[in-house]
């Protein structure tokens, strides 16, 4: 157990619009390894839902199976959480957000939950626009089983194992942009200043928001030949922007230098400002996301911050054209036609 | 030649190459028997394929209302090359044969006890059809004109029925109503007084409809209030989605054409039960449709459904198996893969519909189920029964009838509960406790879903002790199931003797058809039709009244009677197993001779051999 929380709580503790404090927002005590890199998102899970004041009662929280996936209970403890089998989150989460369009829905997987067990139901919930946060604790290794290689570990890297990754490693990111998610974004454990804006962004945002989070395994993975781990990352990662998320009520008061910044409006109002080093990204363009994202690969840097938005995509409700009213508070008057129907029907039978 | 000579009880043949039409003109046929008034049962027995197969629709007429297969052929439209001796053997002496004759017979066709009925159909066709392209779809109505006039029917139940079908586009009526008065025509000038086979309008059938397994369940899940689906397409399975996607778009919309339903194409059925289960765990009724491959996948899901507890219905329409097998043919061998789907220790409730009637009924109760059991329900229907047409009362819905939605604590109930919520504190001692759902309330009632060992308030545990209980309350949960799942349907004959019979699903109308010819030759069974599993103690109770009783199945292994054996403790002697496994629908002929072969076997003296 990584840490214990005392349960005495400070009565000058910071209060969010709903009167909460950010100790509202917890969950269990984390039996992950010290030092876990997931740990340290759950923290920026819970600090993004505190800012952003979302009744916990009103968010589900969904995973598969493997370290990240035991982290839902490390967060939210008011909220319903639901630890599924490996790789099948995306589906589990699909069919709860059919019966209730209401919720905010976070999705907790990690390297090996998504990118090979669960790769199909990853592509078809974003490609489905499903509105949801989909994060994934992402260490380019199979923790829970001590160490092995997973799907996004980079070719040559090597774990404590020593033995290097012989196989091309998945970009999920990349591939989340070309199947039309509507929110991209890659943060870093270590940054808790830049992931936890991403978060509050990918929760504001309507549709399939990926989160893909490199958070180092310190046990199996936090090694010097290691691509993943927490020196590599520092070393080399560069950041699309910085940027600020200016929710709907609040007035903007700080003033962009022109053709520098970039500002995106979600769907409830929502302003993302983007202050970006290279002036060519456009974070609306999917082409320029895969551009940005191949060029740092082969300088063998990892490009970090929000990649790609696209406000205008319907999700999945709209698709399919459901009632506003969630499916699951539809009563039985409102479900059932009744007999005098069923006898209409049965005209056709005969 | 002994022609065979009946009214209203003969079994007709339709041999045909799929794709070409012949489908709808030999439902037309069948209707029209329906509308006659006489029950009849139409089969479709066709190739996992599109077009260029053989395929064949097979059609029952019986006066005395069997529905199941009787077994052999009185009548045989033979319009396919690729199997015109196959059929020409397989005709009952006495029978009629059909056929094209605008091709001349080989020499295999010189049967003696036969009578052939040479129609240049194909002649015909290509005379009186200007549009070439239409020639093949209305060769199959002209054949049924001569069917018509040579079952001497009421030619305008025919032409009624086209004018109906087509209603929207006349312009279509009228090429075939033609095709249907010239097949009527030349049969009237070449063929008069030649087939002795005949239908007659009759009164048999009332209020009956004509319809398939796989619309009665999608009805059902929609007068249940089901609202999630997840599927995955597969035969013979699909048209169980197509039709609920039909009726919710029809009956299901609110005041702005949105729909109160939500239908989800998934990526494979691993996802299609994902799906359902998580709108499940999210308090909407859910439910998935599949056949035998889709249950080999749902596997792991219904593992995590069975020891999470979230209700959900799951359709098998069962096909031949194992593997890919026979995707068009029926068998119900998915018996024990349902009944213990999944690693650990795992049962299944599972309910057994023989008709449409019961697929309603069945599909809407399985949502009660389900929800009162929280736990898996799976409706074991099959190829014959789903897509299949067939002669049944139309339904009726108590609209008094209230929706059975389980244990679920709303926000008030959550505030008055004077102790700590425990997801799984069987407080009542029937093994079911109560469940929230998510968003209810902002204090009390979350609690965390696994499908790793959990305690009583959810909790992840490796105490071997709690991990124990929650397993003997599965079981405590597994006996309140055997109060709440439809009991058999027996029938005990008065002279019947230590004999018995069971069976289930769509081995019933044959099975029972089949102890009325078995009670003629002086053998008499009472019999147990099985509607559901778990087994209660009614079912202990009749097979224990009897010394030997006979399992008929649909499948090569006995799958019922090891279900029964394993469940109930009987020994392996006393459950005699007869099958029928070749993936058409088991017939009556079949049964009455396999039994009465067993009978034999059994009675012969052992000569001493222990």
């Amino acid at each position: 157990m990584s840490s214990r929380r005392p349960v005495f709580r400070h009565p000058d503790l910071p209060k969010n619009d709903l009167g909460y404090t950010r100790r509202d927002y917890e969950g269990a005590d984390s039996t992950l390894c010290a030092g876990c890199g997931h740990d340290s998102i759950s923290n920026s899970i819970i600090q993004a839902c505190f800012e952003l004041s979302i009744e916990p009662h009103r968010v589900a929280k969904l995973s598969g199976i493997g370290c990240s996936s035991k982290t839902p209970a490390y967060f939210l403890r008011r909220s319903h959480g639901f630890n599924t089998v490996h790789g099948r989150m995306p589906s589990i989460t699909t069919g709860a957000n059919m019966a209730n369009k209401e919720l905010l829905y976070i999705g907790v997987s990690g390297d090996g939950d998504t990118a090979s067990i669960g790769m199909g139901q990853f592509v078809h919930v974003a490609r489905r626009n499903l509105n949801m946060v989909y994060i994934v604790m992402n260490n380019g290794c199979y923790g829970l089983t001590k160490g092995q290689d997973s799907a996004t570990a980079d070719k040559g890297s090597s774990s404590r194992k020593g033995r290097p990754n012989a196989f091309e490693a998945i970009d999920l990111c990349e591939m989340a942009v070309q199947l039309g998610a509507g929110f991209v974004a890659r943060g870093f454990s270590g940054d808790k200043e830049q992931l936890v804006p991403i978060l509050k962004a990918a929760m504001l945002h309507k549709g399939f928001a990926l989160v893909d989070v490199i958070s180092p395994c310190v046990t199996f993975n936090n090694n010097q030949t290691s691509t993943k781990s927490y020196q590599w990352v520092r070393d080399h990662m560069e950041a699309t922007a910085t940027f600020d998320v200016i929710p709907v009520r609040q007035e903007i008061t700080a003033q962009y230098e022109k053709g520098a910044t970039q500002s995106v409006a979600l769907h409830d109002g929502t302003v993302i400002h983007l202050h970006k080093s290279d002036n060519s990204f456009d974070v609306t363009d999917r082409r320029s996301a895969v551009n940005a994202l191949e060029n740092h690969r082969e300088k063998g840097q990892i490009l970090t911050g929000i990649l790609h938005v696209n406000q205008t995509l319907e999700d999945t409700h709209d698709i399919l054209e459901t009632t506003d009213k969630p499916l699951n508070q539809l009563t039985q008057k409102e479900l059932c036609p009744g007999n005098q129907t069923l006898q209409q029907i049965f005209e056709n039978y005969r | 030649m002994k022609k065979l000579t009946r009214v209203n009880d003969f079994v007709i043949r339709f041999a045909n190459v799929n794709g070409s039409g012949s489908a709808s003109a030999n439902n037309l046929f069948a209707k029209a028997v329906f509308r006659l008034g006489v029950p009849v049962s139409p089969k479709n027995i066709f190739p996992s394929n599109i077009q260029g197969l053989p395929t064949w629709y097979e059609v029952r007429v019986s006066e005395q209302g069997y529905l199941g297969r009787r077994g052999g052929y009185d009548f045989i439209v033979a319009v396919n090359g690729q199997t015109l001796e196959k059929d020409y053997d397989d005709l009952l002496p006495g029978g009629y044969f059909l056929y094209d004759s605008t091709r001349l017979l080989s020499d295999h066709f010189k049967r003696k006890d036969i009578t052939p009925i040479g129609i240049p159909l194909t002649d015909i066709c290509n005379r009186e059809i200007e549009n070439p392209k239409l020639r093949p779809l209305l060769k199959n109505i002209l054949y049924v004109g001569a069917v018509a006039f040579l079952l001497d029917m009421d030619f305008s139940v025919l032409t009624d029925s086209i004018t109906k079908q087509f209603s929207k586009k006349p312009k279509l009526a009228e090429p075939n109503i033609r095709c249907l008065e010239l097949g009527f025509d030349y049969a009237s000038k070449h063929f008069s007084d030649v087939c002795k086979l005949s239908v007659k309008r009759s009164d048999k059938l009332s209020t009956h409809i004509l319809m398939d397994g796989n619309s009665a369940t999608a009805l059902g899940a929609v007068y249940s209030g089901a609202t999630v689906a997840g599927w995955y397409p597969i035969t013979p399975s699909t048209s169980v989605i197509e039709a609920f996607d039909k009726f919710t778009r029809q009956y299901r919309l609110d005041e702005s054409k949105k729909r109160k339903a939500a239908i989800i194409q998934a990526e494979d059925e691993l996802a299609a039960l994902g799906i359902a289960i998580g709108a499940s765990w999210n308090g909407a009724r859910a439910f998935t449709a599949t056949s035998g491959p889709g249950i080999s996948l749902m596997n792991e899901l219904l593992g995590l459904a069975y020891f999470t507890e979230i209700p959900v219905v799951l359709v098998n329409v069962q096909r031949a198996g194992p593997s890919t097998g026979m995707p068009t043919r029926t068998q119900q061998s998915d018996t024990l893969a349902c009944a213990y789907a999944s690693h650990g220790d795992t049962k299944h409730v599972l309910l057994f519909p023989c008709d449409p009637t019961e697929c309603f009924q069945m599909a809407a109760d399985s949502f009660d189920l389900a929800e009162s059991l929280q736990t898996p329900v799976i409706l074991m229907s099959d190829l014959d029964l789903g897509m299949n047409d067939h002669v049944c009362l139309p339904m009726e819905w108590d609209d008094s009838r209230k929706y059975c939605r389980g244990k679920v604590l709303d926000r008030d109930q959550l505030d008055s509960l004077t102790q700590d919520f425990g997801r799984y504190l069987d407080t009542d001692g029937d093994g079911v406790c109560y469940r929230t759902i998510p968003g209810t309330h902002p204090q009390k009632g979350a609690f965390f879903t696994r499908g790793s060992s959990h305690d009583e308030y959810a909790g992840y545990t490796e105490d071997t002790d709690v991990y124990k209980q929650c397993m003997e309350r599965l079981s405590q949960k597994w006996e309140t199931a055997k109060t709440l799942v439809p009991s058999p349907r027996i029938k005990v004959q008065d002279k019947a003797g230590d004999g018995g019979a069971i069976f289930y699903g769509t081995s019933t109308h044959a099975a029972y058809e089949a102890m009325e010819m078995l009670d003629k030759k002086g053998i008499a069974l009472d019999t147990m039709r099985l509607r559901g599993f778990p087994f209660q103690n009614e079912v202990r109770e009749f097979i224990d009244r009897h010394e030997t009783l006979f399992v008929i199945e649909q499948n090569r292994d006995g799958q019922m009677r090891t279900l029964l054996m394993n469940e109930l403790g009987f020994a392996p002697d006393k459950l005699i197993s007869i099958t029928h496994i070749d993936g058409t629908p088991i017939d009556a002929r079949h049964i009455c001779q396999s039994i009465e072969t067993k009978l034999t076997q059994t009675l012969t003296p052992k000569g001493g051999a222990a």
